[in-house]
């Protein structure tokens, strides 16, 4: 039952890795791209790091584990509210010239 | 599943070539930069694979992460050119050298695929005696205490010679309260890792250039975020921070050589105390040379 | 598992397109941020399927440093106003 649960979780884990990466690729403008990986892949590693708890050898690895995610989600939020500013900052001073654009 | 076992590592593989194909030879250098980034990140995943993962845990926090940055607040000091088209001489020189760093890796490769070595059990019988409960703590700090003591030394020469090329302080922008804040929560957490790879390296994966690495990082996003005043080698406190490893190490191997059993030789009952004590003292000068290199500034002669 | 593991790196594939092919440095930064994410994965997956717990510390390390470095290289990539 608790290994079911945990294949489920994992490739439930990896269809929100794929979704993220199909923004990524697919997006038209960064803003939405940045959307798109921030959050889908942060839910992906969410549900992979539930899927690995619940097989891990001891509690410690699951403390560990999600800590990491923790940290994760943390940090892609941040990334993508800083990422979006720089971005905005850069579009308004040059009116997305050429110099924006690599 | 062999064969998927085997697509994965060939996918590693390919992507890693890819990679450091773009980081050399990206006609942009903000690209290779990014590349050299994924790079390391890349070579992390498979020295994990390799199941190392003291190399894993390395690689992650010096070549993934702080080498990025020092790369890049470097090239901030420089315009965003594209690469000079490379001469045939030295396109020519470039594959000489590749050919024979190739021979000697080869020889020192090879071996090793000649069935099992005798240096691990060698390294697992003397464990006992070497303070530490790790192997590759043990060959680091004990066995092999002289490499150690020489990585110190060099990462000291580059602080010294970045020193002379370090342009003075440019103007920055400001900082957005986000990142302040943001900076104010990495901080702590990456003391809080640091300490506790520290503290993990005397039994298990860890140790103290990851530590010092990890504190490093803490303090470049602190100045970064303009929540530290500058940081020169001017700074009596840095200098002796800087100093304080190879100070350290080198008492204690003169010590060693004069009363004791010999050149880097630990007394047998010391050499838990003395190893904690080196990491300690290595991961403070580690993390001032690695922050100095990364976001030191150089003070204005006459100002 | 394994299978996992290869959707992860083609993942990191795609990101790498991302990385050539920008076009703004946002997006070849945000690959940064994804490959942290996507390494992260990888590596406490290969905890589990090697049975090498201190992989997990290599992710929490790995996760650490890439927040660190973008959030660095976005304040390093900014320029003072009036410099252009």
């Amino acid at each position: 039952m608790l290994g079911w649960l945990s294949n489920a979780a994992l490739a439930l884990g990896a269809f929100f890795f794929i979704a993220g990466t199909l923004g990524l690729l697919r997006f038209p403008d960064v803003y939405s791209r940045l959307h798109a990986v921030t959050k889908a892949d942060t839910l992906g590693l969410g549900l992979v790091v539930l899927g690995l708890c619940l097989r891990a050898p001891s509690w410690r690895a699951v403390v560990m584990m999600l800590l990491v995610w923790l940290l994760v989600m943390a940090s892609s939020t941040t990334a993508c509210q800083l990422l979006a500013r720089y971005q905005r900052e850069r579009d308004q001073a040059e009116g997305g010239d050429q110099d924006a654009r690599h | 599943m062999p064969a998927t076992e085997l697509l994965l590592d060939i996918t590693l593989g390919v992507l890693l070539l890819i990679l450091a194909g773009a980081a050399l030879h990206g006609t942009r250098l903000y690209t290779g930069i990014i590349s050299f980034i994924a790079f390391g990140l890349l070579l992390a995943l498979v020295w994990a694979r390799l199941g190392a993962p003291d190399l894993a845990l390395a690689e992650a926090a010096i070549g993934a992460g702080l080498t990025g940055v020092l790369l890049l607040s470097a090239l901030g000091r420089h315009a965003d050119e594209p690469a000079q088209p490379g001469s045939a001489v030295r396109t020519l020189a470039t594959l000489l050298l590749g050919v024979l760093v190739l021979i000697l890796l080869l020889r020192a490769v090879l071996p090793l695929a000649q069935g099992p070595q005798p240096l691990p059990a060698l390294v697992n019988s003397q464990l006992e005696a070497s303070g530490v409960s790790h192997p590759v703590t043990a060959v680091l700090l004990n066995f092999r205490a002289w490499d150690t003591l020489l990585e110190l030394l060099v990462l000291l020469l580059a602080v010294l010679g970045v020193r002379q090329l370090q342009p003075a302080g440019r103007p920055r922008p400001g900082v957005w309260p986000l990142l302040q804040a943001w900076s104010r929560i990495l901080a702590p957490l990456s003391v809080i890792i640091g300490g506790y790879l520290l503290w993990r390296g005397s039994h298990a994966p860890g140790g103290a250039f990851q530590a010092g690495a990890l504190l490093a990082a803490g303090v470049v996003m602190l100045r970064l975020a303009g929540l530290l005043p500058l940081l020169r080698w001017e700074n009596g406190l840095l200098r002796l921070l800087v100093l304080v490893g190879v100070a350290l190490f080198l008492t204690v191997a003169a010590a060693g050589a004069w009363f004791g059993a010999g050149w880097l030789n630990y007394p047998a009952h010391w050499s838990g105390a003395l190893i904690v004590l080196i990491e300690v003292a290595a991961t403070l000068s580690i993390a001032a040379s690695l922050s100095l290199l990364v976001v030191g500034e150089r003070q204005e002669l006459g100002r | 598992m394994i299978l996992l593991a290869v959707i992860l790196l083609l993942t990191i594939l795609a990101g790498l397109w991302r990385v050539f092919s920008g076009p703004t440095r946002a997006d070849r930064l945000l690959a940064i941020q994804l490959f942290g994410t996507t390494g992260a994965a990888l590596l406490m997956l290969a905890a589990d399927w090697q049975a090498q717990p201190a992989l997990i510390d290599a992710a929490l390390v790995l996760a650490l440093l890439a927040a660190v470095v973008t959030a660095a290289l976005v304040q390093l990539l900014r320029r003072p106003p009036g410099a252009g």
